[in-house]
């Protein structure tokens, strides 16, 4: 597990650059771009399972679903951030990417620090300092619980019976 | 307890006598806009729509802009792909390349009405509270779920008011107005609020008010708007608008607010955003000088007749800078038809202007007006982050389309109160 720390107001374009937004859609397709124009390392060397953390207004700019797609594909463990912007955050919830508002946690980590998460009890422990973060509300829940919004509103449409 | 425009609109929508902030209420949208992206979000659920076909046909306003004409064999296939959607379906509200920018023709075309609740799967999407519009971005797996089922969840905001008083004193604009209050706010100030524009907001234009809304998201607000008055509703009558067809919604006298803020629109001056973030704003005199290798007028943010006319009256008579390419790139075809009736275009092209074809154009570096390494843009576009025009070892520099004009004729970065 390796924990990949940026700085505030990590923007689109800078997960995702924009002048591939019309030639990449699907995850295979964004995974060798992922973190292009901020971390060259990044897209090669990402493991199933690390963490990326960062400080506030991750995600700002675009709204540009490539990047969620991307890391959620790589197996990102979760973006433990300061703050979320709120059109990426909406996409996370979307795609069941994992986002944990913590910037106490973000604020006490230290390079080469271990971090674990326990999403069910909603903490995370980062050096041996324990956080917790506050759990998502139901309606939320749900989406995340029926695998991401569109088998959500498959499901609904499958109700109203049409 | 009074509420605010947003709880307003979201009670409303609910059905709810009244909402506080931190709620979550489920919305069907009035409309839901989606550009060439529409490819991709009909990708993600092509057999439900075989299935169960649109929840509504007049839901989709969907305009090709992003990279119009398509730039490629990929992109155009893309664009393919959405007329032929838009035909088996049935979509009412559909404008191919050349109409405009998306946000602009949802405006111009009455999609975005006082009161109205409108999503869209671009950030930009909060540019219609000029029109006293609830209006904010979502993603594209989001407008696919709206496409089938027509409805979606909100989180009620809480609400930053700011106030302004005076008039901005020309060639200062509209766009020196928001980067300062970005500026001031951050990047990050006003994620997951609403922002709402009261005081002396009479002078402003809707073209004004609407440059201004289009920036909340570089706050990160989810919604920025103005109050209903006679300025909007003479622009929507001018449109073809009736009274009739909308119902405004103005906040609470005694509605809570986060933060207060005011601005005195008489003391702003002209100021640039830095590379590469739109809140490193500085006043105009830290950069003056500055060489520049492009000129960028237009986008969604300053692409409007009145942004055009500001620019040609600075530029009549005048020949830019050699060192200097001026990218002209109107909003709208109407913009376009406007511009060219009474001579603006003239101007800007007989100044060396280069004329592109409305839409996105240079905008987010997928084609047209990409930058080379080492190369500086100064733009009147909404965003500078590192690579947005297609190169990351270039700067992108943000100020008004008088700044802009001022810069490409004498090829520096340039006070527009220096040569107006
Ligand atoms: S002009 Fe630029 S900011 Fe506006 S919609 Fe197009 S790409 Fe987005």
């Amino acid at each position: 597990m390796r924990v990949w720390k940026y700085g505030d107001d990590i923007n689109t374009d800078m997960l995702f650059p924009g002048k591939y937004t019309y030639t990449c859609s699907t995850a295979e397709e964004v995974k060798p771009h992922l973190l292009e124009d901020l971390d060259p390392e990044f897209a090669g060397n990402v493991q199933a399972g690390d963490i990326v953390m960062a400080g506030g207004n991750f995600g700002c700019g675009s709204s540009r679903e490539q990047p969620v797609l991307g890391l959620k594909a790589v197996g990102i463990a979760a973006v433990v951030a300061g703050s979320f912007a709120r059109i990426f955050y909406r996409a996370a919830i979307n795609q069941g990417l994992v986002l944990i508002e913590a910037p106490d946690a973000v604020a006490a980590f230290k390079d080469g620090d271990e971090v674990t998460l326990d999403l069910e009890a909603g903490t995370v422990t980062v050096g041996g300092s324990e956080f917790t973060f506050p759990p998502l509300p139901p309606e939320i829940l749900a989406i995340r619980d029926a695998g991401g919004l569109l088998n959500y509103a498959r499901a609904k449409l499958e109700s109203r019976g049409k | 307890m009074g509420m605010t425009f947003a709880q307003k609109v979201l009670a409303r929508a609910a059905g709810l006598d009244s909402v506080v902030p931190g709620q979550i209420v489920p919305v069907k949208p009035d409309h839901l806009l989606t550009h060439d992206n529409t490819a991709a979000i009909v990708g993600k659920i092509g057999g439900d729509l075989e299935k169960h076909g649109v929840v509504r046909k007049d839901l989709s306003v969907i305009v090709l802009d992003h990279v119009a004409p398509a730039a490629n064999e990929k992109t155009a296939t893309a664009h393919a792909q959405v007329r032929e959607f838009v035909a088996k379906y049935g979509i009412e509200n559909f404008y191919d390349v050349g109409v405009g920018v998306c946000h602009q023709v949802v405006v111009e075309k009455g999609h975005a009405l006082p009161g109205k609740i409108l999503v869209g799967s671009d950030s930009h999407t909060c540019s219609y509270g000029a029109v006293n519009a609830f209006s904010t971005g979502v993603d594209r797996t989001e407008a696919a779920a709206l496409m089938l089922v027509g409805e979606t969840w909100f989180k009620v905001p809480p609400t930053i008011k700011v106030t302004l008083t005076g008039e901005l004193k020309p060639p200062v604009s509209a766009k020196d107005l928001i980067l300062t209050i970005i500026g001031d706010i951050s990047a990050g100030g006003a994620t997951y609020q609403a922002v709402e524009f009261h005081g002396s907001v009479a002078p402003l234009t809707i073209d004004d008010r609407f440059t201004i809304a289009n920036m909340g998201i570089e706050m990160g607000a989810k919604i920025a708007v103005f109050p209903f008055d006679e300025v909007t509703e003479a622009y929507l009558t001018s449109i073809g608008v009736d009274r009739s067809a909308y119902e405004p919604v103005w906040a609470d006298p005694d509605a809570e607010y986060v933060r207060e803020l005011t601005y005195d629109m008489g003391a702003i001056e002209p100021v640039v955003a830095l590379p590469h973030k739109v809140d490193n704003v500085k006043p105009i005199g830290e950069v003056e000088g500055l060489e520049i290798n492009q000129a960028l007028l237009g986008t969604c943010t300053n692409g409007r007749i009145s942004d055009l006319r500001a620019a040609a009256a600075i530029l009549d008579g005048k020949t830019v800078a050699p060192s200097v390419r001026l990218l002209v790139l109107p909003a709208s075809r109407d913009v376009l038809e406007e511009a060219l009736s009474d001579g603006t275009i003239q101007k800007l092209v007989a100044a060396g202007g280069v004329l592109l074809p409305t839409g996105c154009g240079p905008c987010l570096g997928a084609h047209q007006g990409v930058l080379a390494p080492g190369e500086r843009c100064l733009s009147t576009a909404n965003r500078n982050f590192k690579g947005r025009m297609g190169c990351k070892d270039a700067e992108i520099y943000l100020g008004s389309p008088e700044t802009v004009a001022a810069s490409a004729l004498t090829g520096k970065v340039t006070d527009p109160r220096k040569v107006a």
